[in-house]
C-alpha cells in the first residue's frame, strides 16, 4: 500500500503542537478546564499520530526512555509528591504550596506535582500498550 | 431533557446486556464498553443538569451561584480513563483466549467452570469414601 | 498455673520445631522431644502438692468484647493433664522407634505434639471458647495422623471420616455451648458451674445440652457414632494407643464431666446420658468378639469402655462418678499397653491378626510380660488397678436407684467380652500355638523401645492396684472432688470381704474364660453375623449419606455453575430486576416525580445519535462497523457532557474515544470473527426480554434519583474550599488532585497493571521478548 504524504508531514507540524498544548493543558488545569489526564491523553494521542504516520519503531527511537520507564516513572512521581509533606511532618498527601507564585508556572506545590505524575504515568501506560498492539501484528 | 437522558441511558443499558449476552466473545467486550458508556450517562445525571456553568470558580467573582456538580465529573473522569485500561486489558484477553482455544464462541468454552472430567472426579471420591 | 500453660502452650512452638530436629537427629530426636511432656508431668506433679488446684490465670484475647484466654486447673484436669503427659513422654519414646525408618517422622512428631499441646489445652482451659478452639485443634491433628499413611486410600477415607464425623459434633457443640453462654452472659466455665440454677431453669437448656452431648458423643466414639474410631486404626499404632484410645476419645467423657455440675441436674441428662453409655458399652463389647485384628479388637473395647464411662457420668450418683473417674485412669493405663504391645508384636511378627501369631513368648519376654499385666487388669483380676475399678463398676450399677438388675447384667456381659479380648489380645499371641500357619511371618527379636513403654504403663497399672491407696486413690478423688464440685472422700481397697460384687466378678471371670477358649468357633461365627447386619450399620449409612453430599453437590453445581457466561448474566439481571420492582411496588404513591425539562435541538441530535447508534451495534455484522458506532456513541456522549457543564469530561472522552479507535483499528484483525451461529429463537427471545427490562429498570431508577432533591453537603463544601485549601479554581481537577488524591493514586496505579498484564499476556504469546528500544 503507497503511503500518503500528507499525513507524515502534517505530523512533523502537528505533533509538536500537540505536544506543547498538552503541556499547557497539564499546567492551568489547576485553575481552567486541562489537568493530567487530558494532558496525557493529548500528549499520548500526538505520539501515536507520529508512529501511525511513520512506523511503530519510529517512535521507539524518538523516545528518549522506554514507554514502561516512563509509565513507572509517573507513577512514582505522584507517589513522591505525597510523601513530601511526611519530611514536615504533615500527614501523607497533604497539599503544600509554595508561598510566591512562580512565573509562567504560576503557583506550584505538591498537587501539581502530583498532577505531573499523572500526566507522565498516562503517556507512559497508553503509548505503552498501544505499542504492544502495533508491534504484534 | 432528564427524560431523553433516562431513555438513551436505557437503551444504552439494554443493548449493552444484549450484547454480553451473545455468544461471541467479541460482542461481551462490546456490551461491556456500552455498559461502561450507560454507567457514565447514569452518574452524570445524578446530580442535576445544568448548562453553561462547568464547576470552576471565578477569579473575580469567585464561587458561582450556580455550578454543576464536580463530584459525579469526578467519578466519570477516572471511570472513562480506566475503561481504556480495561478496553485493552480485556482485547488482549479475547486474543489470547481465541489463540489458545481456536474459537470466539463463550459456548464452546463452558468446560472452563465445571471441568468436563466432572463426572469422573465425584465417582473417584465416592470409591474413596467406600 | 502461668509456668504451666506457658509450658503447654510451647509445645505448638517445639511442635513448629520438631521436623528440624528430626532432619537433624533423626529417630533420636524423640528423646529430645519427649522431655515436653515430661516437663509437663514434673510440672504437675508439684502442684500435686496443693490441692490439685492452681489459680486460673487470663491472658487478654479480645478483652474489648469481654474474652480471655482462661487457664485454670482442678482435679479433673490433674488426671487427664497427668495421662496426656506421661503417656504422652511414653509414646513419643515408642513412636521414634516405630516409625524409625518411616521417611515421614517429622510429620508424627510435628502433628502428636500439636496434639498433645491441643489436648493438654483442652482439659486445662477455663473458657468456652478456648476449649473449643483447642477441642478442633485435636480433631485436625487427629485427621492428620490418621491419614499418616496417606499413599492408602484407606487411611485418606479414615482420616476424612473422622475429622467429618468430630468435626460435625464439634459444631454442634460449638452451637451449645454459645447458647449457654448466651444463657449465662459469659463463656468462663467457672462462671457457668457456680450458678447451676441459672442453666437449669432456662428453657433453652435442653437445646443446649443435646447440642454439647452431640459434641461428646461424636468425639467419644458413643453409639451411633462409635464407627470412625475402629476405622481410625488406619493409624500407626502409637497414634492409635495415646489418641484413639488413652486421651482424644476420652475428651468427650471429659467434657460431660466438666459440665456435670451444670448439666447434671437436668431431668433430661438422666434420661438420655446413662443409655447412650449402655448402648455403647454392650455394642461396643459384642462387635470386638467378632474381630481377629489385634487392633480392631482393642479399638471396639475401647468403645464398650468409653460408652461405660458415659454411662457412668449418666447414672450421676457419687459413686457412679467416682467409678467414671477410676475407670478412665485404669482404661487408659491398660488399653495403652495393649495397643502399645499391638505395635511391637505387629512391628516384630509382621502381623496383626490373632489366629497367625503365637507362641511369641520366648521371642519377647518383656513385651509379653507387658501383655500379661495389662491383660489381668482388663479382665478385672487382683491385684491390678482393673480389678478394683471392675468391682466399682458393679457397685454403681447393683445400688442404682432405677432397674439395678438389669444394668448389672448388661454390665457383666460387657466385662465378659472385656475378659475374652484381654485374652486373645494378651495372652493368646504369646502363649497358644497359633491357629494358622503362616510362611509370611517374620519374626525377629523385640527393640528396646518398643518394650519399654508399654512395660513402663503396665507396672505403673500394678502398683496402683497394689498400693490402691497411694497416688490412685488421691488422684481420683480430686477429680471427683471437681466434677461433683464438693469434697469427696475416696477409699480404695483391694479386699472387701465376700460381697455381691466380689462374687459378680467370680462369676464374670469364669464366663470370660469360657468364651476365650471358645474363640475357634466362636469369632467366625459372630463375625459372619455382624457382616449380616451391616446393612443397618451406621458406617453404611455414613457412606450413603457421603454419596448422597456428592450427587446434590454436583447437581446443585451443574445447576447453578452451567458454564454459560449467558445464564449467570441472566439470573443476576433478572433478580436485580425483581429486587428493584418489589421495592419500587411496595412504595409505590410516595415515589418522587421526575421534572420535565424542555430539551434542546442539539440535546435531541446527540440523543437521537446514541439511540440509533446503539440498535444499530446489535445489527453489526462486521467488527469494524461495531467499532465506529462505538465511537460515534462515545463523541455523542462526550458532546452531552460539554453541552452540560463538564468541559474536563468532554475532553477526556475525546482523547480515550480517539485512542480507542486506534487501539481498535490496530487488532481489529487478530480478534475473532463474528460467528454466524446464534441461538435458537427462544434464547433470542428471552435474551431481548432480560436486556430490555435491564434497561428499563436502569432507566425508571434514573428518573428517580434524580428526581429526589439533592442536598449533597459534598458540592458546596469542594467549591467552598477548593480556592482556600487547595489553591485551584478547577474543582473537578482539585478533586482528582488534592482532595481525592489518594483515590487517583489508587486508579494510575490500576492504570499501570493494566499496560503491565496487557504487555504480560502479549508476551506469553511471543515467548520470550526483548523490551527496550530496537
Amino acid at each position: 500500500m503507497q503511503r500518503s504524504i500528507i499525513l507524515p508531514v502534517a505530523t512533523r507540524y502537528l505533533m509538536p503542537l500537540m505536544l506543547v498544548f498538552s503541556i499547557f493543558l497539564l499546567l492551568r488545569g489547576h485553575n481552567e478546564v486541562g489537568g493530567g489526564f487530558v494532558g496525557g491523553l493529548v500528549a499520548a494521542s500526538a505520539l501515536m499520530l507520529y508512529a501511525i504516520s511513520t512506523s511503530p519503531s519510529a517512535l521507539w527511537k524518538l523516545l528518549p526512555l522506554d514507554p514502561r520507564f516512563i509509565a513507572a516513572i509517573g507513577l512514582f512521581i505522584s507517589l513522591f509528591s505525597g510523601f513530601i509533606p511526611l519530611f514536615y511532618g504533615k500527614p501523607f498527601m497533604t497539599g503544600m504550596w509554595i508561598e510566591t507564585p512562580l512565573p509562567v508556572l504560576g503557583k506550584i506545590g505538591t498537587p501539581t506535582l502530583f498532577d505531573v505524575g499523572v500526566y507522565v504515568l498516562v503517556i507512559g501506560v497508553v503509548v505503552w500498550i498501544l505499542l504492544e498492539f502495533a508491534e504484534d501484528e | 431533557m432528564l427524560f431523553l437522558m433516562a431513555i438513551a441511558a436505557g437503551v444504552l443499558f439494554a443493548v449493552g446486556i444484549f450484547m454480553i449476552l451473545r455468544r461471541s466473545m467479541v460482542k461481551v467486550l462490546v456490551g461491556i464498553l456500552l455498559l461502561g458508556y450507560a454507567a457514565n450517562l447514569l452518574l452524570f445525571n445524578a446530580a442535576p443538569l445544568m448548562r453553561g456553568v462547568p464547576p470552576l470558580i471565578d477569579p473575580v467573582m469567585g464561587v458561582p451561584a450556580d455550578y454543576a456538580d464536580p463530584v459525579p465529573q469526578a467519578l466519570i473522569l477516572t471511570a472513562i480513563v480506566i475503561s481504556f485500561g480495561v478496553t485493552a486489558f480485556a482485547v488482549v484477553l479475547i486474543r489470547r483466549v481465541y489463540a489458545v482455544t481456536g474459537t470466539g464462541d463463550l459456548d464452546n468454552m463452558h468446560c472452563t467452570d465445571i471441568p468436563c472430567e466432572s463426572e469422573e472426579i465425584l465417582s473417584d471420591l465416592e470409591d474413596e469414601i467406600k | 498455673m502461668t509456668a504451666l500453660s506457658i509450658t503447654i502452650l510451647a509445645g505448638f512452638l517445639i511442635a513448629i520445631l520438631a521436623p528440624f530436629l528430626t532432619r537433624l537427629m533423626k529417630h533420636r530426636a524423640a528423646f529430645v522431644l519427649a522431655l515436653y511432656p515430661l516437663a509437663v508431668v514434673m510440672q504437675l506433679l508439684a502442684l500435686q502438692r496443693g490441692s490439685f488446684t492452681a489459680p486460673s490465670i487470663q491472658f487478654p484475647w479480645v478483652p474489648s468484647m469481654g474474652l480471655w484466654m482462661t487457664f485454670t486447673l482442678d482435679g479433673l484436669g490433674f488426671l487427664m493433664g497427668m495421662l496426656i503427659a506421661g503417656i504422652g513422654t511414653l509414646v513419643i519414646l515408642y513412636g521414634g522407634e516405630y516409625l524409625r525408618d518411616d521417611p515421614y517422622l517429622e510429620r508424627f512428631f510435628l502433628w502428636v505434639i500439636i496434639f498433645m499441646a491441643s489436648m493438654l489445652g483442652v482439659v486445662t482451659s477455663g473458657n468456652a471458647l478456648v476449649l473449643f478452639v483447642f477441642w478442633e485443634l485435636t480433631s485436625i491433628s487427629s485427621f492428620f495422623l490418621i491419614g499418616y499413611k496417606f499413599e492408602y486410600e484407606s487411611a485418606r477415607a479414615a482420616a476424612w471420616q473422622a475429622l467429618l464425623v468430630t468435626g460435625a459434633g464439634g459444631l454442634a457443640m460449638l452451637a451449645g455451648l454459645v447458647l449457654l453462654g448466651q444463657i449465662t452472659g459469659s463463656f468462663e466455665i467457672n462462671q457457668w458451674l457456680q450458678n447451676p440454677k441459672l442453666v437449669q431453669e432456662s428453657s433453652l437448656a435442653p437445646a443446649a445440652f443435646i447440642l454439647i452431648l452431640l459434641g461428646a458423643m461424636t468425639k467419644s466414639a458413643q453409639f451411633p457414632f462409635h464407627f470412625w474410631l475402629p476405622n481410625a486404626m488406619e493409624a500407626p499404632t502409637p497414634v492409635s494407643a495415646y489418641l484413639h484410645s488413652a486421651t482424644m476419645v476420652k475428651a468427650g467423657v471429659y467434657l460431660l464431666a466438666r459440665l456435670f455440675p451444670v448439666l447434671g441436674g437436668l431431668a433430661l441428662w438422666n434420661q438420655v446420658v446413662p443409655w447412650v453409655g449402655l448402648l455403647t458399652l454392650v455394642g461396643g463389647a459384642l462387635l470386638a468378639l467378632g474381630q481377629t485384628d489385634l487392633k480392631k479388637l482393642l479399638a471396639y473395647t475401647t468403645v464398650s469402655s468409653l460408652g461405660g464411662m458415659v454411662f457412668l457420668l449418666g447414672l450421676g450418683t457419687p459413686l457412679a462418678v467416682k467409678t467414671a473417674m477410676l475407670f478412665l485412669l485404669t482404661h487408659a493405663l491398660y488399653k495403652g499397653t495393649l495397643f502399645l504391645v499391638a505395635g511391637g508384636v505387629d512391628h516384630a511378627a509382621g502381623s496383626r491378626d490373632i489366629r497367625k501369631l503365637g507362641k511369641l513368648a520366648k521371642l519377647m519376654p518383656f513385651t509379653t510380660l507387658a501383655a500379661g499385666l495389662a491383660a489381668l487388669s482388663m479382665a478385672g483380676i487382683p491385684p491390678l488397678i482393673g480389678f478394683i475399678s471392675k468391682e466399682y463398676v458393679y457397685e454403681s450399677t447393683l445400688y442404682y436407684s432405677n432397674l439395678p438388675f438389669i444394668l448389672t447384667g448388661l454390665a457383666v456381659l460387657a466385662n465378659v467380652a472385656n475378659v475374652a479380648v484381654a485374652g486373645w489380645v494378651g495372652i493368646r499371641p504369646f502363649w497358644q500355638q497359633p491357629e494358622q500357619k503362616d510362611e509370611d511371618l517374620h519374626l525377629h527379636k523385640e527393640s528396646v523401645w518398643l518394650w519399654i513403654p508399654p512395660l513402663v504403663l503396665a507396672i505403673t497399672g500394678l502398683f496402683m492396684g497394689v498400693f490402691s491407696q497411694g497416688a490412685a486413690q488421691t488422684w481420683v478423688a480430686a477429680a471427683t472432688s471437681s466434677v461433683l464440685q464438693e469434697i469427696s472422700k475416696v477409699k480404695f481397697s483391694l479386699w472387701h470381704g465376700i460381697t455381691p460384687m466380689l462374687i459378680l466378678s467370680i462369676v464374670t471371670l469364669i464366663i470370660g474364660v469360657v468364651v476365650y477358649l471358645t474363640s475357634r468357633t466362636l469369632i467366625p461365627g459372630l463375625a459372619a453375623f455382624w457382616k449380616k447386619l451391616s446393612f443397618v450399620g451406621p458406617n453404611l449409612f455414613y457412606s450413603r449419606s457421603m454419596r448422597a453430599f456428592l450427587s446434590v453437590a454436583g447437581w446443585q453445581t451443574k445447576i447453578l455453575q452451567s458454564g454459560y457466561l449467558r445464564y449467570y448474566i441472566i439470573t443476576i439481571i433478572v433478580t436485580a430486576v425483581t429486587l428493584a420492582v418489589v421495592t419500587l411496588a411496595t412504595r409505590y404513591g410516595r415515589l418522587p416525580n421526575p421534572q420535565w425539562t424542555q430539551p434542546r435541538f442539539y440535546d435531541v441530535i446527540f440523543i437521537v445519535i446514541i439511540i440509533t447508534s446503539a440498535i444499530l451495534v446489535t445489527r453489526a455484522v462486521s467488527r469494524l462497523a461495531t467499532i465506529t458506532l462505538l465511537g460515534a456513541i462515545g463523541f455523542s456522549i462526550a458532546i452531552l457532557f460539554l453541552l452540560y457543564s463538564g468541559p474536563d469530561l468532554a475532553m477526556v472522552q475525546f482523547a480515550v474515544e480517539t485512542l480507542t479507535v486506534i487501539l481498535f483499528v490496530l487488532v481489529i484483525y487478530q480478534l475473532p470473527k463474528y460467528t454466524k451461529s446464534n441461538y435458537p429463537i427462544q434464547a433470542n427471545v428471552l435474551n431481548i426480554i432480560v436486556s430490555v427490562a435491564g434497561g428499563v429498570m436502569m432507566a425508571v431508577l434514573m428518573l428517580l434519583t434524580s428526581a429526589v432533591p439533592s442536598n449533597s453537603t459534598l458540592a458546596p463544601y469542594f467549591m467552598e474550599n477548593s480556592l482556600e485549601l487547595a489553591k485551584g479554581r478547577n474543582v473537578v481537577n482539585v478533586i482528582l488532585v488534592d482532595f481525592r488524591g489518594l483515590d487517583t493514586l489508587g486508579e494510575i496505579t490500576v492504570l499501570m497493571i493494566a499496560a503491565i498484564g496487557v504487555f504480560a499476556l502479549l508476551g506469553l504469546k511471543k515467548g520470550s521478548k526483548s523490551g527496550g528500544n530496537r
